[in-house]
């Protein structure tokens, strides 16, 4: 089943065209990842998708559902979860709190019933609050639940935004360079958690990453991107020996 | 909360009700008013740090809530023969004339209305951020000031209101006070609460998170602004008379010094920093006078006291830049281990 499709869009930041036409398929429980070297447009993608940036043309349609122009909000409401490139917490709260804000989009009570916390708030509160220990269980970061964000490693700190990503109750996630600054042996399990998760949540990923051991291993699909356009779209082998790829990453060699 | 918790607050709160008694009938009529006005400021300070504080929106507008709130709930209050004695110069519309309503309506009827005039100041002027939302704010606290001194007909303009009745009392005061800081409280640590945080530490993740930057924003300077002119009607009827100049930027300038002394995002920090900031600015009166130092005479200099006071608020931020409180709350476990701490600091040292 297909979740989400972009059909040719582009993105204008004034004379520069940082993403064009861009078309996109993502199907149900897929893996599919987005490569290419910095400024190639990668973000700005994600960026279009979560609404964030309007696309200046082309549609985005989730389950066939056109949401080119909702508010970025909406979006998360719909199903579409994401992390950031540079971690971006809600650094002065504790990690449990950063989950449970991540629930306040499914709360049906309104700002007086919570005020005086009457039984329907009372009930949802309470769920919020397991189902958000439930999620840090699963992260392993249930024992750190209490600290503030910011104190933890950057490796936690990681996986914190993809348990707060999870709390939105998502269908596709997107994941924004997962594995970017770990240490081989975070990066191994970053991986194996990323497939976890796909399966556990039965969800559809999007991921943006540059180390390619982790893209190679779990992607299904892949494209690469140069200077906003789509350059190459195949499977790991594929890719691995596309002519394009390797003078995109590595330059043309002149002498030859 | 623990059950010793509950214990310990309604003791507390019955000792501090003892205390309102006793100074009810004892205090002198100056200082049961600045008794009364550090409740009133606790109540302003913290409807501000709702919206300062906790949301994270720098809004500097207070005075003009304040303003509205102040001439709603004098003007349903204000006597029909007193109201003809006020409006000399031009005679007050027709049925505003007439209507004379209790304090507690009137009082609500003020707060719901600069709720709803924060409401449509707020909807436009909170898709601005940071610098631009601040200035917009006061831009907007002047208007409300200019057009309550052109509306002669409804506010009698530069004149101001006078021979407002006294109602404010202790009771009041403090009632307002406390219910406002459970209603904070509840708000605070609700889900509601968490998003208005959220929205305070970094707004584009709030909004991947699916909170409505612009509905909890609206909904954060709504209920600060009812706050706010629920303040100001209880500071209009404590003092007697209002006129326009009262609610200048330097009535905003107080309440935001005292949430920034007492930790910007601390309801405890506001509650404590209202009565040092009230109080303080009463006992440092004797700056303003001449001193005498027995050797030196310092001749007396009006607003001596505000560059003191000035000078107390460079310090704390130099040095002390969270406030008194930070985004810290009481409670009572931490007291309780902070004064066993010194206990022991004390026998260590015999």
């Amino acid at each position: 089943m297909e979740m989400l499709r972009t059909d040719d869009i582009t993105m204008q930041f004034g004379g520069l065209v940082a993403v064009k036409d861009f078309n996109l398929n993502l199907n149900k429980g897929s893996i599919i990842a987005l490569i290419g070297p910095n400024g190639a447009g990668k973000t700005t993608i994600f960026n279009m998708i979560t609404s964030v940036y309007k696309p200046t043309k082309g549609k985005i349609y989730f389950k066939d559902k056109d949401i080119t122009e909702l508010a970025p909000h909406i979006v998360t409401k719909l199903g579409i979860a994401r992390t950031f490139q540079n971690i971006r917490l809600f650094k002065d709260l504790s990690v449990f709190e950063n989950v449970l804000i991540a629930n306040h989009l499914h709360l049906k009570s309104n700002v007086f019933e919570a005020i005086l916390r009457d039984s329907k708030y009372k009930k949802e509160e309470r769920l919020m609050k397991e189902k958000a220990l439930e999620l840090l269980e699963i992260v392993g970061l249930s024992d750190v639940k209490n600290e503030k964000s910011s104190s933890l490693p950057y490796g936690m700190q990681r996986k914190l935004e993809i348990a707060r990503a999870l709390a939105t109750n998502p269908e596709i996630l997107l994941l924004d360079e997962p594995a970017a600054g770990m240490n081989p042996r975070e990066t191994e399990e970053i991986t194996l958690f990323i497939k976890k998760i796909r399966d556990d949540f039965d969800l559809t990923i999007l991921l943006i990453e540059h180390h390619m051991q982790v893209v190679m291993d779990i992607s299904e699909e892949i494209y690469v991107l140069d200077y906003g356009i789509t350059i190459a779209k195949g499977s790991p082998y594929e890719i691995q020996n596309n002519e394009r790829v390797i003078q995109a990453y590595l330059g043309v060699d002149e002498g030859a | 909360m623990k059950r010793k918790d509950i214990y310990l607050t309604v003791v507390s709160l019955l000792v501090f009700t003892v205390f309102l008694i006793y100074a009810h009938f004892r205090f002198d009529a100056y200082k049961l008013r600045i008794l009364n006005l550090c409740a009133i400021y606790t109540v302003l300070g913290l409807s501000m740090n709702l919206i300062n504080g906790f949301t994270g929106l720098f809004s500097l507008g207070h005075a003009g809530f304040m303003a509205i709130g102040a001439y709603t709930t004098a003007l349903l209050t204000l006597p029909v023969a007193t109201k003809a004695q006020n409006f000399f110069l031009k005679p007050i519309i027709e049925p505003l004339s007439n209507i004379v309503l209790p304090f507690f309506p009137s009082l609500l009827i003020g707060g719901l209305l600069t709720a709803f005039i924060g409401f449509l100041i707020g909807a436009p002027a909170l898709r601005l951020k940071g610098d631009y939302l601040a200035i917009a704010t006061l831009g907007f606290a002047e208007i409300i000031r200019i057009v309550i001194i052109n509306a002669q007909r409804v506010t009698n303009g530069a004149l101001g209101l006078k021979g407002i009745p006294a109602t404010t009392n202790l009771w009041w005061s403090f009632g307002v006070a406390i219910f406002t800081i459970i209603f904070m409280l509840l708000l605070i640590n609700s889900s509601y609460g968490r998003a208005f945080k959220a929205i305070r530490e970094d707004e584009i993740a709030a909004e991947s998170m699916g909170i409505s930057l612009f509905r909890h924003k609206v909904l954060s300077f709504t209920i600060g602004s009812f706050f706010a002119g629920i303040g100001g009607g209880l500071l209009g009827n404590l003092l007697g008379t209002i006129d326009p100049a009262l609610f200048k930027f330097t009535l905003t300038f107080n309440i935001l010094l005292i949430i920034v002394l007492g930790g910007i995002g601390s309801i405890t920090g506001t509650v404590i920093s209202a009565f040092i900031v009230t109080i303080a600015g009463e006992v440092l009166r004797f700056l303003d006078q001449s001193i005498n130092l027995g050797f030196v005479v310092i001749p007396g200099i009006t607003g001596m006291r505000m560059v003191v006071f000035s000078l107390m608020l460079m310090l704390v931020v130099l040095f002390y830049s969270h406030g008194l409180m930070g985004t810290n709350e009481f409670n009572w476990d931490r007291m309780f281990d902070k004064l066993s701490a010194k206990k022991l600091l004390a026998k260590r040292r015999d």
